[in-house]
């Protein structure tokens, strides 16, 4: 499964010590991306979703550290590279896209002297050539009048267009990987279908592979061709985004999915997942969704199940082999 | 409940209200600079009407008027222009009357906000027995705290708390117990579940839907979630740019709008059930709420725009502001 792999993350676990002890905030994830894929991450707050994007591109900071596990990009070890060589492989390999657009952008410069910085720093390009790069850039993520807008600063854009801008930033060195998390959400939603519609047409142009991280169910089933669906710092269900909307496997999943409203279905009341995700200070043992599951038995508070094929998904669920 | 019948006197009544905040640089800048004044017109001449025990829902993307309509209802914002009525008296002038104040309650976005960190939550529940009637003490008001706690789903021993040591749902579900404690007959609700994850959303809305059942409220639903909407109003509003663009039923808005921007915005909600319906891809952003064209303020993004949408604005008729929807070019 991991041969052909551009990215693969391998038992990730992500931790921060503290002075009650070591909370473990990502735990044992294993995913892959195949080159031209979109992966969708989903997960409520504090499921550990930014936190593994984040340590594919080497963002955790201190005093968080990579605990176990491997990151390779295309076959390379990544996650124990010295700070200069990750530098290099962030913006030059992997692209990152956040989701507040004015924060990721330096209010003291023009967007063309960041871009014109960003290309020329990765590819070996004169300044007139970086410039003409930066200028098909624009017009590629769809602001009108390029050369104007060129020298105009963050400011002077709004939100969506702040967020092509970043996109273009993301995609100047050409890289084979973007983490995008959560890029729509700061975004409303008639702002949000273009930037999905774009973020999607442009990596299926340049055959880049996305890991979306996102909260929104809605925008991955626009996005994703797989869909990662994580709980309490491990993935619980993955597979193929038709199969784990229409027939989830894990409980967690169903409750997700279930719990959204939409504007097809008419329905009384939505369903309900009772409780609260656990915090990192009190994750049960055995599997961490059994106090809320209500198909829990003896074994889900005893072991904890790993990903098991389920369908057409896999599940982190001992349902599946009941 | 759902009695949505036109001569059923309405609770909440707005008349062409308006508010303009007057944005305009300092007068030295204004002489030196000569730059104009500048009005901001964030809500321009809303009217509708809330019947008793339905819950209207207000959509509308950022900067639209949405929450500075619900602020106008509760008087945190005194209208330029207009009146607003409940149950057939004048609120907004100020000789409003208290009694008509204490019948209405604001729940707002963010729980982490609006609950002050220093106090526990039976003072933060008991604030408005408190400030609203006296007639209510000591052991009464701990009893009256308890029940309402428990009525949102949580313990009574929770009281004792602090907000801190709640998760985001649970504080909304203080605030509700906040704004429930006055015996509110009307809530404004201003996006009261955007700032949570959707399976406490979820548990929220079901709160907010047993509640209306049981205590027979009325709620104003400010949202720019169409599916929350959808799922939680009797009656949609639809606002861009300070107006409301289209004012109906959620069964017939949702089936079958008519404006529009609202058939762009119900085109740009993702489609979670893979259905592949075919979708206009939506064009175009929200122009500035300062330099509004002229018109109709979505002419430019309408591809059903001709010469009178760009020079005349189009008034609400039959529920719909379109010249177009008048005319019966769409």
């Amino acid at each position: 499964m991991t041969a052909g792999a551009l990215l693969a993350v391998e038992e990730l676990r992500v931790e921060f010590p503290t002075r009650q002890g070591t909370l473990v905030a990502v735990d044992g994830v294993s995913l892959t991306i195949a080159p031209g894929e979109v992966l969708g991450v989903v997960g409520e707050s504090g499921a550990g979703k930014s936190l593994t994007g984040a340590a594919v591109i080497g963002l955790i900071d201190p005093p968080g550290r990579i605990g176990a596990g491997e990151i390779r990009l295309d076959g390379r070890r990544i996650d124990n590279l010295p700070p200069e060589a990750l530098r290099r492989i962030r913006g030059r390999e992997i692209g990152a896209v956040f989701q507040d657009p004015l924060t990721s952008l330096n209010p003291l410069y023009t967007i063309g002297q960041q871009l014109v910085e960003t290309i020329t720093t990765h590819l070996d390009l004169t300044p007139a050539a970086a410039r003409a790069r930066a200028l098909e850039l624009l017009g590629e993520v769809g602001i009108t009048a390029p050369q104007r807008r060129f020298n105009h600063y963050p400011h002077q854009f709004s939100g969506g267009m702040r967020q092509r801008v970043v996109i273009a930033l993301a995609l100047a060195a050409k890289p084979k990987l973007i983490i995008a998390d959560e890029p729509t959400t700061a975004l409303d939603v008639s702002i949000q279908a273009q930037i999905i519609s774009l973020l999607k047409g442009l990596c299926r142009d340049h055959g880049t592979a996305v890991m979306l991280i996102t909260h929104d169910m809605g925008v991955i089933a626009e996005t994703a061709d797989r869909v990662a669906v994580m709980y309490a710092g491990r993935i619980v269900e993955v597979g193929p985004v038709a199969d784990v909307i229409h027939r989830p496997q894990h409980p967690y999943t169903r409750g997700l999915m279930g719990s959204i409203p939409t504007i097809a279905a008419e329905r009384e009341a939505l369903e309900q997942i009772d409780g609260t995700m656990p915090r990192l200070t009190a994750i049960p043992g055995g599997c961490a969704f059994h106090p809320r599951c209500p198909h829990a038995f003896d074994r889900c508070r005893r072991d904890r199940p790993e990903l098991m094929a389920a369908g057409a998904t896999r599940s982190a669920c001992w349902l599946v082999l009941k | 409940m759902n009695n949505l019948s036109a001569d059923a006197a309405p609770l909440v009544e707005l008349n062409d209200v308006a508010r303009h905040f007057d944005v305009s640089p300092p007068w030295l800048n204004r002489v030196l600079e000569r730059k104009p004044r500048a009005l901001l017109k964030a809500v321009d001449g809303v009217s509708f009407t809330i019947a008793k025990g339905e819950t209207l829902g207000l959509v509308g993307e950022s900067g639209c008027g949405k929450s500075t309509v619900a602020r106008l209802i509760v008087g945190l914002y005194r209208p330029t222009r207009g009146e607003i009525l409940y149950a057939g008296r004048r609120i907004d002038a100020n000789t409003a009357n208290p009694a008509a104040r204490r019948n209405m309650q604001m729940i707002f976005q963010d729980p982490y906000a609006s609950l002050n960190p220093r106090w526990r939550v039976v003072d933060i529940v008991a604030e408005p027995l408190r400030a609203g009637r006296g007639d209510e003490r000591g052991p009464a008001i701990e009893a009256r705290v308890g029940s309402l706690l428990e009525q949102v789903g949580l313990a009574r021993a929770d009281g004792r708390k602090f907000p801190h040591q709640f998760s985001g749902g649970q504080r909304q579900r203080i605030s509700i117990a906040r704004a429930l404690a006055g015996n509110p007959a009307f809530l404004v609700c201003d996006e009261p579940t955007s700032a949570l994850d959707v399976s406490v959303q979820a548990q929220v809305l079901n709160l907010m839907r047993r509640l209306q059942r049981e205590l027979d409220l009325t709620y104003l639903f400010i949202s720019h979630n169409l599916a929350v909407v959808h799922h939680i109003a009797n009656r949609v509003g639809v606002m861009y740019l300070g107006r409301i663009v289209e004012i109906a039923s959620a069964k017939e808005l949702f089936s079958r709008p008519r404006h529009p921007y609202t058939r762009m915005l119900l085109d740009a909600v993702p489609d979670l059930e893979l259905s592949g319906r075919p979708r206009t891809p939506v064009a175009g952003e929200v122009p500035n709420p300062l330099d509004p064209p002229p018109g109709c303020a979505f002419n430019p993004r309408c591809p059903h725009a001709n010469e009178r949408c760009r020079t005349e604005k189009p008034a609400l008729i039959d529920n719909v502001a379109c010249h177009a929807v008048a005319e019966g070019r769409i």
